[in-house]
């Protein structure tokens, strides 16, 4: 098909008239008659063994209808996705302040909360342990006894001999990176409805759940019911980003553990500091590059040291880690390369899925070393990648030869390049900035609040606002890769009037899935898109394909849409030619009619539909989509990671104030190849989001722990940006040939995230003529060098 | 303590009895049932709950209900004008303003408070009408072009 009716065009969202009049109904617009809440007690502590809980206050008081704790688990009482190590209600220790002992359920929240106090819980403190560098030490505090140590998991990766590269170096260059804690900043706070159905039929599930699939394995495991009984429906999502996967499936396992106590729904509901204080987090890592170089520019060797901080829990450590351990010496070709990627427990607010996905932190380091290098041999950001980025052919760090897709890597770059006129805007930038470093150095070398300045370090007001250019590309794994199992499942059932039900067991999160999906399904069947009617979520209906995660929804899905269709299709094209006499191949959709060519006959759609329910043929189907294979040696770190893979290139222009540190942005110019474009304008909206948080992740974001308590619990101290945050975003695609999916359209969502705090650095370092090693670059980064935090937890008045 | 209180409401005249320590955002959502406004933060800083008092965008979740005694209310849900989409709610569709929506009633709101004092608004304008209102889907760049092209120009 090189043609398309509908992919690519400008299509309407599915769910737009809903959100644009207020009538779309998410987690929290829900009640039912006789509805109950949930309210969390909490011990003031990070790591403690938790000696007694005492209800005596609150257990007659007639606000309490149940207190649920984990004696009233039926089945398991701890879980995650690949270590069972988190527990639904802690019972023997507090390894993180989130924890929570117990729940308080009533009629009235409000009552709860003030009730929730005077639960009173004895226990004795441990050590915190919170540096994940020290969670191998011998000594270290053990945050989960029943494991040998704090390790989650180590991934290697030995290709070539990497002493045997540096020895052939002319440079080496070392250096350690390092990122923060990121909050995901869905605008929407967990929650979730359990309705007992009684006996026969179990429990369903309501609520803002990323991966309905995953929550009803773990109610399920919970409950220790049969996956049928439990029935996860997705309420309309307030946007996820990856934090509404495990934080979902353990709020709705405390709801239906409470629903079935009580006989009644349940519902919890999370305000910003609960959600805050109880959600995982994007991992900090910690970074050490050791990188070898030729004159020539040519990189030699490469040895990577990361720790990735795990937190209290594992959660999905191990995935995330994984692609880091794969892409960690990004887009570019490297003969030896020794990786060491750990994750340990801490702790700290545990650390999990969140958009990008182990991704952006070694890009924040490896793209910088990369301009370091170009720096160190007097070359351009442009011609260190030109040297060493991936071609078609080029073999990744993993040894996988990239020859099944077209590598656009230099395409990308060199647009990006062009539309900013960078080379030229750079080199100026280095020269009109190399005083800069001088003025910065002096803060750095301060005590502070000792600023006194002598007169030669004055900055002239015009001489204040410094210009910088900044560059970053990547490649990217698309989909699970070795992670995982990677199939899916789409349900599409055609009417005989023409329309149709279409449901992937993939979820909308808000990014836009329902809509491309029914363009893939539209497109094939030569529907317009208002003939698809996406049903909501709902783990009775459409299979389980897997989370929606990964940037794996068009592609995978897209896959699976495009098989169900297909099927349907030929079904009809079978029944329409045998009843008119004509070939098949002389069939064609379009515009919701069917014709052949050689009869000149058209009907419409509708009545194709009745002329192949007359032929007895089913025009309900499954779709099924399953990746290609993809392989891992667990020892060696070498394989075919990812079946195939996206380029992104990303240039920043900022405009530092040196004598604030303050960076503005003014410009991101955004390119990348995500294959085919199935839905224009949902991409446009995959970008300029996705560059938001990426530049928010450089500059304003971070949690920051004291003692394993976070100091930002709400959107005043965690400052997502604001409107008035970048000037402009200009995205630019170029749609790479593939084979897999839906016409080659492939992942998007996480490769607009992970260029944005790498290209700001290097803008930064452009602007400064200085280089920052730690995310993020705030102001006091960028004036002292340092992170300044307060020395307590206390906020505003309180 | 309750409070007897009568406002205009999206247009209509209402008398209700309320708890005077309710906040005006617990109001709208539990006793009106106008979930269209939505609770992001509770402090004033996301903009979720933003809705028009008297021609000016405020956080209702900043309000007591008692308030808005005597006053214009206007929420999302009055937006429709006889029953169709008015011109901000079909651009904000048009131009891909919306992926999860959780923030679209409250960013409407506030540009619509800009609109009915500047009906000819600058980009930057826009930018710092809706400044307080969070947007994580986003970036907000089709946002600000659908209230661009839902004024008179």
């Amino acid at each position: 098909m090189k043609k398309f009716n509908v992919v690519g065009k400008p299509v309407t969202r599915q769910d737009a008239y809903e959100k644009a009049t207020g009538t779309a109904l998410y987690a929290d617009d829900y009640t039912f008659p006789g509805m109950l809440y949930g309210v969390m007690v909490r011990v003031p502590a990070s790591h403690a063994i938790i000696d007694r809980i005492d209800y005596s206050a609150v257990a007659g008081n007639p606000a309490v209808t149940a207190i649920v704790d984990h004696n009233d688990i039926p089945a398991q009482k701890k879980v995650g996705p690949i270590k069972q190590d988190q527990p639904i209600f802690s019972w023997e220790k507090i390894v993180t302040p989130g924890d929570v002992v117990a729940m308080l359920v009533g009629q009235n929240e409000t009552e709860l909360l003030q009730l929730r106090d005077k639960v009173s819980v004895e226990f004795t403190a441990l050590p915190v342990l919170t540096d994940p560098l020290k969670s191998m030490d011998p000594d270290a505090p053990r945050i989960h006894p029943q494991y040998e140590n704090n390790a989650i998991v180590h991934y290697p990766l030995r290709k070539g001999d990497p002493e045997k590269g540096f020895a052939e170096s002319d440079y080496i260059i070392e250096q350690t990176y390092t990122t923060q804690f990121i909050e995901h900043g869905y605008i929407e706070p967990e929650a979730v409805i359990a309705i007992p159905l009684g006996k026969a039929k179990g429990v369903k599930i309501l609520g803002s759940i990323q991966n309905p699939h995953t929550t009803r394995k773990v109610v399920a495991l919970v409950l220790g019911l049969p996956l049928t009984k439990v029935r996860v429906v997705q309420a309309e999502m307030g946007g996820s980003f990856g934090g509404k996967d495990d934080q979902m499936n353990i709020l709705s396992a405390r709801a239906a553990v409470a629903a079935v106590k009580t006989n009644r729904p349940v519902k919890i509901r999370f305000n910003r500091e609960e959600s805050i204080l109880e959600s995982y987090k994007r991992h900090p890592y910690h970074m050490h590059y050791k990188v070898g170089f030729t004159n020539e520019g040519k990189l030699k060797s490469m040895r990577i040291h990361i720790t990735a901080d795990g937190g209290a829990y594992a959660s999905m450590s191990p995935f995330v880690t994984w692609r880091t351990v794969v892409q960690a010496t990004g887009p570019y070709e490297v003969e030896n390369v020794f990786t060491d990627v750990h994750a340990v427990y801490t702790n700290n607010p545990y650390t999990g899925a969140m958009r990008g996905f182990g991704s952006p932190q070694p890009i924040f380091a490896q793209e910088q070393i990369m301009d370091e290098i170009a720096l160190k041999l007097g070359m351009s950001p442009l011609q260190i990648r030109e040297i060493n980025g991936f071609k078609t052919g080029s073999v990744t760090a993993s040894g996988q030869k990239l020859d099944n897709h077209e590598v656009n890597l230099s395409t990308v770059i060199n647009k990006a390049v062009e539309e900013t006129n960078f080379v030229e805007k750079w080199q100026k930038n280095q020269k009109d900035n190399a005083d800069v470093a001088k003025q910065l150095n002096f803060a750095n070398d301060s005590e502070a609040n000792q600023f006194i300045l002598t007169k030669d370090q004055l900055i002239a007001p015009d001489k204040t606002w410094r210009k910088g250019i900044g560059l970053a590309a990547s490649y990217r794994g698309c989909s699970l890769g070795a992670e995982g199992i990677d199939v899916t499942s789409a349900y599409l059932s055609v009417q005989l009037d023409g329309s149709a039900y279409l449901l992937c067991g993939l979820a909308e999160n808000g990014q836009g899935l329902r809509t491309t999906f029914c363009i893939v399904a539209a497109e094939i069947l030569g529907l317009t898109v208002d003939k698809i009617f996406y049903l909501e979520q709902d783990t009775a209906i459409a299979p389980d394909s897997g989370p929606t995660v990964a940037s794996r929804s068009t592609l995978m899905g897209g896959g699976a849409v495009r098989n169900a269709a297909e099927t349907i299709r030929e079904r009809m094209v079978r029944s329409v030619a045998d009843e008119w006499k004509v070939s098949a191949d002389s069939i064609t959709f379009a515009n919701n009619t069917v014709s052949s060519s050689e009869n000149n006959k058209s009907v419409t759609f509708a009545d194709a539909c009745g002329i192949t329910y007359k032929h007895k043929e089913n025009l309900a189907t499954i779709g099924f989509y399953q990746a290609p294979e993809v392989s891992w040696e667990e020892e060696t770190g070498q394989g075919s990671a990812y079946f195939t893979y996206v380029y992104g290139c990303q240039i920043a222009e900022i405009t530092v104030n040196i004598a604030t540190g303050q960076v503005y942005v003014e410009k991101v110019t955004a390119v990348h190849d995500p294959g085919t474009v199935l839905n224009l304008q949902g991409a446009l909206g995959q970008v300029y989001g996705g560059v938001t948080q990426g530049v928010g992740y450089g500059i304003w974001e971070e949690i920051s722990v004291h003692n394993g308590k976070i100091r930002e619990m709400n959107l005043d101290q965690y400052l997502l940006p604001t409107s008035k945050e970048i000037d402009d975003i200009t995205a630019i695609f170029i749609e790479g040939k593939d084979e897999h999916g839906a016409w080659g359209a492939k992942s998007l969502g996480e490769p607009t995230l992970e260029l944005g705090a790498a290209a700001v650095a290097n803008a930064i370092q452009n602007a400064t003529g200085t280089r920052f090693y730690h995310n993020p670059i705030n102001l006091e980064e960028i004036l002292l060098n340092r992170k300044l935090y307060p020395e307590d937890l206390k906020r505003g008045s309180l | 303590m309750k409070k007897h209180i009568k406002f205009l409401l999206n247009g209509r005249e209402m008398a209700c009895e309320v708890e005077q320590n309710k906040r005006l955002l617990d109001f709208l959502r539990e006793d009106l049932q106008l979930t269209g406004t939505k609770e992001g933060c509770s402090v004033g800083e996301c903009g979720a709950c933003t809705i028009i008092v008297d021609k000016l965008a405020v956080n209702s979740c900043l309000m007591l209900a008692v308030q808005v005694d005597g006053a214009e209310v206007m929420t999302v849900e009055g937006l429709m004008e006889n029953g169709e989409l008015s011109k901000m709610q079909q651009q904000f569709i048009d131009k891909g303003a919306i992926q999860c929506g959780f923030c679209t009633p409250g960013m409407m709101m506030s540009a619509y408070a800009l609109i009915m004092h500047n009906p000819d608004p600058s980009v930057e304008e826009i930018k710092t009408a809706i400044a307080g209102n969070l947007c994580r889907c986003t970036g907000y760049k089709q946002i600000i072009e659908a209230v661009s092209c839902s004024c008179g120009k």
